[in-house]
């Protein structure tokens, strides 16, 4: 897709991303301890705090995938915001305080503090590292797209940029900095996504997205023989037709160009609907809908065909209420555009063709996940759809740079309040998030080449300010996500790895120079990773990061605060097995398969989604080995 | 070389009962998580059945969860407040 910048949009995000660095720098002066550097000093306010869960939570996977997953797939979008909310109901009740009393700067510091072994020093240090940089390519493949139409530039400019300035801030600054940026971009996320509903309540549903929106062309054709033989329309040839999934598709020449068109068959008849398609030829050069990317000919999609208001079919609604909204979408016809890709001779062909799908269908899981007996849902969709619920619900009081943030605050009371304050943003964006996909899947603004820039292509429709600042807010949500995932990292490296397990002797400043030295190698990578995975879904990406938090970290952080009998090295197997199986699986798994240029359905595990496996033998692991470390724990106790 | 608390703890009295009565909330809330979940695993269908004011079980059991989840929050908040303030008084 191409976009139109406009100017208005690079000096606001100018503007906020100078307020972001100027922050940095500002507090980078006070930073002159280890304990200003990783935990703030443990100072920060609970309500300050709290709002910085938000901005640490809410992080690209929220903004910009939940929103996209809705876009395409309806519900099963909105069950990770489900998920990911519940997740903080563990963190409260179970780990919240707790976790504040046992550690010092990193969530080594906690699952060691019974027991200083150097065994859990090592797998926890890398365990943060792991799941930290899982989080951080999602982070980085959307700041790529964010780039694109915000500043017209390619998507590896965009991970460069994030990763660049990022490394500045956490190499200047640390957690106190990152605080205060997660602090006002939080914020700013809630109020301005707040006022993005507004707009799109006020703005109802119509049959036409925009004035500009693109008339898919429709035409008939004549079957001979089971396929087709002639075009109703005498302008066009048929070239040749394929048949992939049950679903076919025919190439047609018009006026010296191909397109293709998606068959559907009634009788002696079919109907070809025009679609979207991207050819890559032989020589590597991409063509958009037969033509080269600067003619414009690919567009953003994404309609109602039909819509119900009381029984009544009606072109446009008005203003909507908000569960007026809800029930008119489920009432009415959802147009998507589906994805399949096939080989044409020397070429590969992606095509997204018109799929039109029933309200009600969209407004219950089962588009992505397949779940009933007669969407031919198997065994194995089944068990992808627990495993998700399970890893959305367990992993979030397992990611590393949401636990230190424990550590910011002075108090187990505060904590506590500081959790509670992030729930309640959380749990009023996520909310959100359900009208934000919606009103991208109906107001013509999806790009089908990355479902990420959905929330701030629909801002995009109601002004050109409202889409600069969302884009700006979001972009900023990436540094702030960042940020933090860096701080655990470098603490990781430099503090439980250098420091505690291979006992480097440093003095402050010197442990404090290792952070930012580990800071800027956790970057470099970042970026190499999110130009890697440049056009997967984030929060499917996230979604994995707590795959593997809940696997490697939560029965670890469950056991030790709940279970007299765990020995550390229980703690370092089960935190060794939930690594090895998560990624393991998801390394194996139909999603990667098809990132390697594989057939998905050949994937030796079929699961897209790890926990099923990998939690319950992360917990097995524990329990068993310390039971047989017994003896350990008591020669320990004795001494 | 034990990892102390970056900021000092004072002793907490109400810890344990709070430990408990976080469990007790923690096993309540997973329990009307896990019905989400098995209804979408055996009876899909019922996700679309219209459930309060028009709209289907779906809305209203996602949105449920997450209101479920602040309210149990502040109540827990309440709660613990109340045992810190009544078990750390002297």
């Amino acid at each position: 897709m191409i976009y139109e910048v406009s100017n208005l949009a690079i000096i606001i995000f100018l503007f906020i991303v100078g307020l972001v660095l100027g922050l940095s720098f500002y507090f980078a002066r006070k930073t002159k301890s280890a304990s200003k550097y990783y935990a703030a000093g443990g100072n920060i306010h609970w309500a300050v705090n709290g709002i910085a869960f938000a901005g640490d939570y809410l992080s690209a996977a929220s903004f910009l995938g939940i929103c996209g997953m809705i876009a395409y797939s309806g519900y099963d979008g909105f069950l990770y915001s489900i998920g990911y909310l519940a997740g903080w109901v563990v963190a409260l009740f179970l780990v919240a305080e707790p976790l504040k009393k046992l550690g010092k700067y990193t969530f080594t510091d906690a699952l060691d503090s019974r027991f200083n072994s150097k065994h859990i020093k090592l797998a926890a240090s890398i365990s943060t590292l792991i799941v930290s940089l899982f989080y951080l390519i999602p982070q980085m493949v959307g700041a790529g797209d964010l780039i694109v139409p915000l500043l017209g530039l390619p998507h590896w400019i965009g991970v460069l940029l994030v990763g660049s300035i990022v490394i500045l801030i956490v190499a200047t600054a640390g957690m106190t900095s990152t605080t205060y940026v997660q602090f006002i971009k939080g914020a700013l996320l809630v109020v301005f996504s707040t006022i993005l509903t507004f707009y799109i309540l006020n703005h109802g549903l119509s049959l036409t997205p925009s004035e500009n929106y693109h008339q898919f062309l429709r035409t008939e054709a004549v079957i001979t023989g089971g396929t087709i033989s002639r075009v109703v329309d005498p302008s066009y040839q048929i070239i040749k037709t394929i048949s992939t999934d049950n679903q076919e598709f025919a190439q047609l020449e018009k006026d010296g160009s191909l397109y293709w068109f998606h068959v559907t068959k009634q009788g002696d008849k079919a109907v070809l609907d025009e679609m979207l398609h991207m050819t890559t030829l032989a020589d590597g050069s991409i063509l958009y809908n037969g033509e080269p990317k600067s003619e414009r000919k690919f567009y953003q999609v994404g309609h109602l065909s039909k819509i119900v208001v009381d029984g009544q079919e009606v072109t446009e609604t008005g203003p909507l209420g908000p569960f007026k909204f809800l029930k008119t979408i489920e009432n009415s016809e959802v147009v998507r555009f589906s994805k399949k890709s096939f080989p044409d001779g020397e070429a590969k062909v992606t095509v997204w063709y018109q799929n039109v799908t029933k309200g009600k269908d969209v407004m219950k899981p089962g588009l992505l996940y397949k779940l009933s007996k007669a969407a031919g849902a198997t065994g194995w969709d089944r068990l992808n759809f627990i495993s998700l619920m399970l890893a959305l619900f367990l992993g979030t009081s397992a990611l590393p740079h949401i636990l230190i943030r424990y550590y910011t605050v002075p108090s187990q009371r505060a904590a506590r309040k500081s959790t509670i304050v992030g729930i309640s943003a959380i749990g009023f964006f996520y909310i959100l998030t359900l009208y934000m996909g919606l009103g991208a899947m109906a107001n013509g603004v999806l790009d089908v080449e990355s479902s990420n820039m959905s929330a701030p292509l629909l801002a995009k429709t109601f002004g050109i300010g409202l889409f600069s600042i969302i884009s700006a807010i979001a972009f900023a949500t990436v540094l702030g996500t960042v940020s933090g995932l860096i701080v655990a990292s470098s603490g990781a490296i430099a503090h439980d790895f250098i420091d505690k397990y291979l006992e480097v002797e440093m003095t402050d400043k010197g442990k404090v120079k290792a952070g930012k030295i580990a800071a800027v190698c956790v970057g470099l990578f970042a970026i190499l990773l999110g130009i890697l995975f440049k056009g997967m879904n984030v929060s499917f990406l996230v979604g994995l990061a707590f795959a593997v938090a809940a696997s490697a970290n939560l029965p670890a952080i469950l056991f030790l605060l709940f279970w007299e009998k765990t020995t550390a090295k229980g703690i370092a197997w089960s935190i060794v097995v939930g690594i090895v199986t998560s990624i393991g699986i998801i390394l194996f798994s139909p999603t990667m398969w098809d990132k390697y240029g594989l057939v998905p359905s050949d994937a030796p595990i079929p699961l897209d989604n790890p926990g099923i496996i990998s939690i319950p033998l992360s917990v097995l692991t524990l329990v068993v080995v310390s039971l047989m470390t017994q003896k350990e724990n008591l020669t320990k106790t004795n001494k | 070389m034990l990892h102390e608390p970056a900021a000092k703890i004072e002793t907490d009295k109400a810890a344990s009962k709070k430990a408990k009565l976080g469990v007790k909330m923690f096993l309540f809330y997973t329990l009307v998580y896990a019905g989400f979940v098995f209804i979408g695993l055996t009876r899909p269908e019922w996700m679309g059945l219209e459930a309060i004011g028009e709209l289907n079980v779906a809305i209203v059991y996602g949105f449920g969860l997450i209101v479920l989840a602040i309210i149990m929050g502040f109540i827990y908040n309440y709660l613990c407040t109340k045992m810190e303030d009544e078990m750390n008084k002297h």
